[in-house]
């Protein structure tokens, strides 16, 4: 029982990434119908701005403390971060250590922007054209983003850690009667798992429950018929694939604790979210979302050593293995929609 | 000549005379001047632009003919790979059975993969493609270890068994040949200050390069050719005249498997080692690139695409800072600096975003690919419209 439950807990957080990134490859896909292969990239640009923000946040300044000396008896050049001088000592440790959740606030908007940006700048151009060349083009562009990223950032995974408060772990077998010390989980994964359920709750809240959304859902049903009631689709759908960029990077700025960002996080993310998206089906939301939980469990599932010792290897295969046998048995998917990319 | 029409018999020539004079075509710079850094006239290079000529001529086949994006296509050339290094451990470091093992293992493995991964098309078999060689990929990594050596890869070893050879004498190491002839042996020729490299592995390469290159003229002029551009072209309308066009489909995967393990087995000849990352998904993606950027559906467009790509990958990398400060030294100072920060994002550890560049342009513009760029400016010069290398034209993939 404890190991079931501590598996689930595993598969949860990167279940959580596969849903968050699928739920924006399937929200393009859902209203402008273009297979994003850079998706990746933006989730590993998300990450980048927790990197950047968390630097921005620790620019200092020299000051020479004379209350300190190094071994000559000169006094000490000691580095002060320009938010000591702003907000104080205390206030600028917090801003430093929470840098990883504020980064959310930093994110939105630049995500949006380059969401923005790349739909009318790129992706526009290619409606027309087949998914072949929709995706050979974003492919190159997750290329060309990757690229940029690694000559600002260099190539090496750059540590980002969450504030202290979320160091430590949860003790789940103490507070929920089991035996101590034996399901234990990292806080910030929990933090995961919760950001990535409001992230989640809340797409879908905007798509039910506000006008925009309603919109926006109409639009995806059938474009054409809404254009012709005199709405401007194209800006709203525009909009929506900023937001889906912007999941994708909130995604990223959260795992930054998790797993150290380096240039080519979101290409591994991209080939294993484009499974999830296949497995819950092209174009449906829900599908995404509970196809990304199915499989990071399942993954977690399948690296248990009692596993591994009857069928050595499958933790990295099951994921796609599971792919080729729902697209062969449900071509659909799990809860892919009538006439959504079929021959 | 050899069944073709004129056309192509003409370009089969002259393919066969550039691979044929490569050593010289590809060294025009003179030692140790200052351009000679874009040689690419040595023996290493030129191998891997004839071995991913090969790969990509077998991908064409399968994209540019049927339309089938497959992101998977490095598992068979890494399949084809392990296959020609055991033949070398167990039979002999003679390259043929090798090659002739890899190009039939390779084939029985797509022939599996295309099996299943064709009973979709469109985004679907492109996914499934790709699960099939990440699967390869992980397994070769992890469990396969035994057969493939995991990490560390394979090398042939003294202590391999090699029934069908001499014993070695002690110390010595195996080395690839072709009925004693050895793949790394080359002749030089010095003229003036030009050196030129004759590599026996080269030219063992070139040749079957262009016995590939011949069979793929057959099948893209082939009956079995034309229903693959019909397949390319309507694939329903095709099923309604009440024709399996699986067959069809199945037989090109296998065939652009079996071009990718020939590929692999000589990569082995060349170089004797092989280890898991040549099946990873980015080598899958390399030779779309490749495709794409010389040109998809045509017969050349693939070749060249390998060799601009080989080309940046092996030259443009090798250009550091320095050597960009002296070229821009005639410059003024703070002008030198500017420029050179201006490129140099380009080029040494950065080609992979010129390449990413130049292949989105390539995407957006010039859909044709560098073929169909050079029947552009041709047509610029010329009044008369230019033969057209790819009869279909268009290469709109099928969804």
């Amino acid at each position: 029982m404890e190991a079931i439950i501590l598996q689930v807990l595993n598969g949860l957080d990167k279940g959580s990434a596969y849903a968050l990134i699928a739920l924006g490859l399937t929200l393009i896909f859902g209203t402008l119908g273009v297979v994003n292969f850079a998706h990746g990239a933006l989730f590993m640009i998300g990450a980048f701005c927790a990197v950047t923000l968390s630097r921005i946040i620790s620019i200092s300044h020299e000051v020479v403390d004379n209350t300190q000396t190094d071994f000559l008896g000169n006094p000490l050049k000691v580095d002060v971060p320009y938010v000591y001088d702003w907000f104080g000592q205390a206030t600028g440790d917090a801003l430093i250590d929470w840098a990883v959740p504020l980064s959310i606030l930093f994110a939105i908007p630049v995500m949006v922007g380059i969401g923005v940006a790349m739909e009318r700048g790129l992706i526009k151009h290619f409606y027309k054209r087949p998914h072949a060349d929709q995706i050979l083009v974003t492919f190159g562009l997750a290329i060309v983003l990757q690229e940029i990223i690694k000559y600002f950032y260099g190539a090496n995974p750059i540590p980002t850690p969450a504030p202290d408060a979320f160091r430590g772990s949860f003790d789940f077998g103490a507070a929920f009667g089991f035996d101590p010390n034996v399901i234990i989980y990292p806080y910030w994964r929990l933090v995961y798992f919760g950001f990535a359920a409001i992230i989640i709750g809340a797409v879908f809240a905007f798509l039910q429950f506000t006008t925009f959304g309603m919109v926006v859902r109409a639009g995806m049903a059938d474009r054409e018929t809404v254009q012709l009631l005199g709405i401007n689709i194209d800006r709203r759908f525009t909009l929506m694939f900023g937001i889906a960029a912007a999941v994708a990077g909130l995604a990223g700025v959260m795992y930054t604790p998790i797993n150290s960002p380096n240039y080519h996080m979101g290409m591994d993310f991209l080939v294993l979210s484009f499974v999830v998206v296949v497995v819950g089906g092209m174009g449906s939301l829900p599908g995404a979302v509970l196809a990304g939980f199915l499989l990071g469990i399942l993954e977690s599932f399948a690296s248990m050593r009692e596993v591994l010792n009857i069928l050595p290897g499958l933790n990295q295969i099951i994921i796609y293995l599971v792919a080729i046998i729902i697209l062969l048995t449900r071509p659909r998917g799990l809860m892919g929609r009538k006439g959504v990319m079929e021959d | 000549m050899f069944g073709l029409e004129k056309k192509d018999a003409r370009l089969l020539i002259l393919v066969a005379v550039l691979v044929a004079f490569a050593p010289f075509i590809l060294n025009p710079f003179p030692e140790g001047s200052g351009l000679a850094q874009f040689n690419a006239g040595y023996p290493d290079l030129m191998q891997r632009f004839v071995i991913f000529g090969i790969f990509a001529i077998g991908f064409n086949i399968l994209f540019g003919l049927t339309g089938y994006l497959s992101f998977g296509h490095a598992a068979f050339l890494g399949v084809g790979s392990y296959a020609a290094m055991w033949m070398m451990k167990l039979l002999t470091m003679n390259v043929i059975p090798g090659i002739v093992v890899s190009v039939i293992v390779a084939g029985v493995f797509s022939l599996a993969v295309g099996w299943i991964s064709l009973r979709r098309s469109g985004i679907y078999f492109s996914i499934l493609t790709l699960a099939f060689a990440q699967m390869s990929y992980s397994l070769a990594y992890s469990v396969l270890t035994p057969l493939t050596g995991g990490e560390t890869g394979l090398q042939p070893k003294i202590t391999d068994p090699r029934i069908l050879d001499a014993a070695l004498a002690p110390g010595a190491t195996p080395k690839a040949n072709l009925f004693g002839l050895e793949m790394g042996s080359s002749v030089e020729l010095g003229m003036g200050s030009w050196l030129f490299t004759f590599n026996a592995g080269y030219y063992v390469a070139a040749i079957v390069m262009l016995v590939a290159f011949y069979m793929s003229i057959r099948i893209f002029r082939s009956p079995f050719g034309m229903m693959l551009r019909a397949v390319k072209s309507n694939q329903q309308r095709l099923n309604y005249t009440g024709l399996n066009t699986k067959p069809y489909t199945l037989a090109a995967f296998v065939i652009s498997g079996m071009y990718a393990g020939l590929a692999g087995g000589l990569m082995v000849a060349m170089d004797t080692q092989v280890g898991a990352e040549r099946m990873f998904w980015t080598a899958s993606g390399e030779v779309v690139l490749m495709t794409i950027l010389g040109g998809v559906g045509t017969l050349i467009g693939p070749v060249l695409g390998a060799g601009a790509i080989k080309y940046m990958e092996n030259i443009l990398s090798k250009i550091n800072s320095d050597i960009l400060h002296t070229w821009f030294a005639f410059l003024p100072d703070g002008l030198e600096d500017f420029v050179v920060t201006l490129i140099y994002p380009f080029i040494g550890k950065g080609w992979h975003l010129t390449l990413g560049l130049i292949f989105m342009a390539v995407v957006i513009f010039l859909p044709g690919g560098l073929v169909e760029g050079g029947q552009k400016i041709a047509k610029l010069f010329k009044r008369k419209s230019p033969v057209d290398d790819s009869p279909d034209g268009k290469t709109t993939p099928a969804e």
